[in-house]
């Protein structure tokens, strides 16, 4: 049964420090600028399957960048 | 509570398990997780052993990462003021905006996807050394022969540091990272670091390559402050990466090793199925949390943590060891397990200074246990454990050998 969920992703950039847990739990969703090593967020709406790795990432990452708002 | 009456005692340092933090946290965790802790210098501050509390003041910037103004936990005396100044490079020892500064010019150098493309120069450098300790045959030590020369010669590449030189530069950087240290030799080991690193940014200056430093000073254009580097800046980033990239991961492989053949039921199973070997990784950084003091921060105001008022211009040393032992966070704590699921560990810290080089060690570490294991099925102990000499006298936690032996084809048959 599809449960219609949804989730969204927001990044406060201004936090990122590049440690780069994002890029490695939840490569689908998130990469690392070439620039400066920091958060580019590649999927704002990801699919349900990638809904775990999202919440890894955000759980994972030291400095509170990765917020994620669900509603079902 | 009897909690407050307690004299402020040090920090506690003896392990009655080599792979155990000392039993002593277990208790300041369920009795008095903020605690009062007398450091070396004669100064009273806090110890924090719980996950939550450690991970909520290394996020806090309220608390500031300047060495010069915090007492350590195992030695009295700190360093010079230069080596830690705003401009010093030495990016561990600032807050922002200053730390920002240098780690934002220095994280696209360790991304995910960077240390990835390392991978094949990695494994041919592993295949290296193990194709060296079979020529040799056993018994082989195995921090001389694989975990101190891997990581060694790979930051060395990164940063263009020539590895001809290591014999110098491991002399110093193991002397500066002894608990029992006089100051006047840890000054001339950090100024001949510091020297030896001037010179070599000297060097790059007038014969660039394609690696780390000359590409910092490629970066330089003389207009952009943001991202111009002095020498003695560049120093300070270099002798900083040199000592945290050999030193750290070198621990990981060999103690990690030691842990292993110590559970060989995980072992086993972790030999069976190699692609286990990013949860193992996890769960080893976690178990043996090698930065074995944990990390001190400064209030700069007054705070309340966990019901105690920490006053401006007081030390708080997290126990990352304690905190990674937390039975609130992890279940069964105390248990390795190799395929636990992924947890907030903070072996690599939390916040803003959390690891830089953390991707490196990882894909280090995962290409490089599993070849060690392939290449020797019957790798085991060439002495008793009780014989294995533990880095217990030094800030980076270890064995200062490994005495390892397997059995050779030749050995087996005819
Ligand atoms: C398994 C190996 C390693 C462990 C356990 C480890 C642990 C840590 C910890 C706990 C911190 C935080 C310090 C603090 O917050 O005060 C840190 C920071 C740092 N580490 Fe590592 N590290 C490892 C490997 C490496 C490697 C291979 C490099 C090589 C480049 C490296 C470079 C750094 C740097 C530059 C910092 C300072 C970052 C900052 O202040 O923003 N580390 N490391
Ligand atoms: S884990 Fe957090 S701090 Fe690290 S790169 Fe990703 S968003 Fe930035």
């Amino acid at each position: 049964m599809n449960t219609g969920k949804t989730m969204r992703i927001r990044i406060d950039h201004d936090r990122c420090r590049g440690a780069g847990q994002c890029a490695l739990n939840a490569p689908e969703l998130f990469d690392q600028s070439e620039d400066d090593g920091t958060v580019v967020l590649l999927d704002d709406e990801p699919p349900p399957e990638l809904h775990d790795s999202a919440r890894l990432a955000a759980a994972l990452c030291p400095n509170a960048v990765i917020s994620i708002v669900e509603d079902s | 509570m009897c909690a407050t009456q307690s004299a402020t005692a040090p920090l506690p340092t003896r392990r009655s398990c080599p792979f155990d933090p000392p039993p002593e946290y277990e208790r300041l965790r369920e009795q008095e997780p903020v605690s009062p802790l007398a450091f070396p210098d004669g100064k009273v501050g806090w110890l924090l052993t719980r996950h939550e509390d450690v991970r909520a003041l290394l996020a806090d910037e309220r608390f500031s990462s300047d060495r010069l103004r915090a007492s350590l936990p195992v030695r009295a005396f700190r360093g010079r003021p230069e080596d830690f100044g705003p401009r010093s490079g030495m990016l561990l020892t600032m807050d922002p905006p200053e730390h920002t500064r240098y780690r934002r010019m220095l994280t696209r150098y360790f991304t995910v996807r960077r240390m990835r493309a390392l991978a094949p120069r990695i494994e041919q450098v592993v295949a290296d050394h193990l194709d060296a300790m079979e020529r040799g045959g056993p018994p082989v030590d195995l921090v001389s022969a694989f975990a101190r020369p891997i990581p060694s010669l790979v930051i060395c590449e990164l940063l263009g540091v020539p590895y001809t030189d290591r014999d110098r530069f491991q002399g110093w950087t193991s002397t500066l990272l002894r608990i029992e240290l006089e100051e006047d030799e840890a000054l001339a080991a950090r100024d001949a670091l510091h020297g030896y690193m001037r010179d070599l940014v000297a060097a790059k200056r007038a014969h660039p390559d394609d690696a780390l430093l000359s590409n910092l000073i490629a970066r330089d254009d003389g207009e952009d402050p943001e991202v111009d580097l002095t020498d003695e800046e560049l120093s300070g980033i270099g002798r900083l990466l040199l000592v945290a990239g050999h030193e750290t991961t070198a621990n990981m492989l060999a103690l990690g090793t030691y842990t292993l053949l110590s559970h060989p039921g995980q072992l086993r199973a972790l030999r069976e199925h190699p692609e286990g070997i990013e949860r193992a990784v996890e769960e080893l950084l976690r178990y043996l949390t090698i930065v074995q003091f944990g990390i001190v921060r400064v209030a700069r105001e007054d705070v309340e943590i966990g019901g105690r008022s920490i006053r401006a211009g007081e030390t708080v040393l997290a126990s990352l060891a304690a905190a990674n032992r937390d039975p609130e966070h992890f279940a069964d704590p105390e248990e390795l397990d190799l395929d636990r699921e992924p947890s907030q560990h903070v072996a690599f810290g939390h916040g803003f200074h959390q690891c830089l080089g953390q991707q490196l060690a990882r894909v280090e570490m995962e290409i490089a246990f599993p070849a060690l294991l392939r290449r020797f099925p019957t790798l085991r102990l060439a002495v008793p454990p009780e014989q294995v000499p533990m880095r217990d006298d030094m800030f980076i936690y270890g064995v200062h050998a490994l005495p390892l032996t397997w059995d050779r084809p030749s050995d087996q048959g005819s």
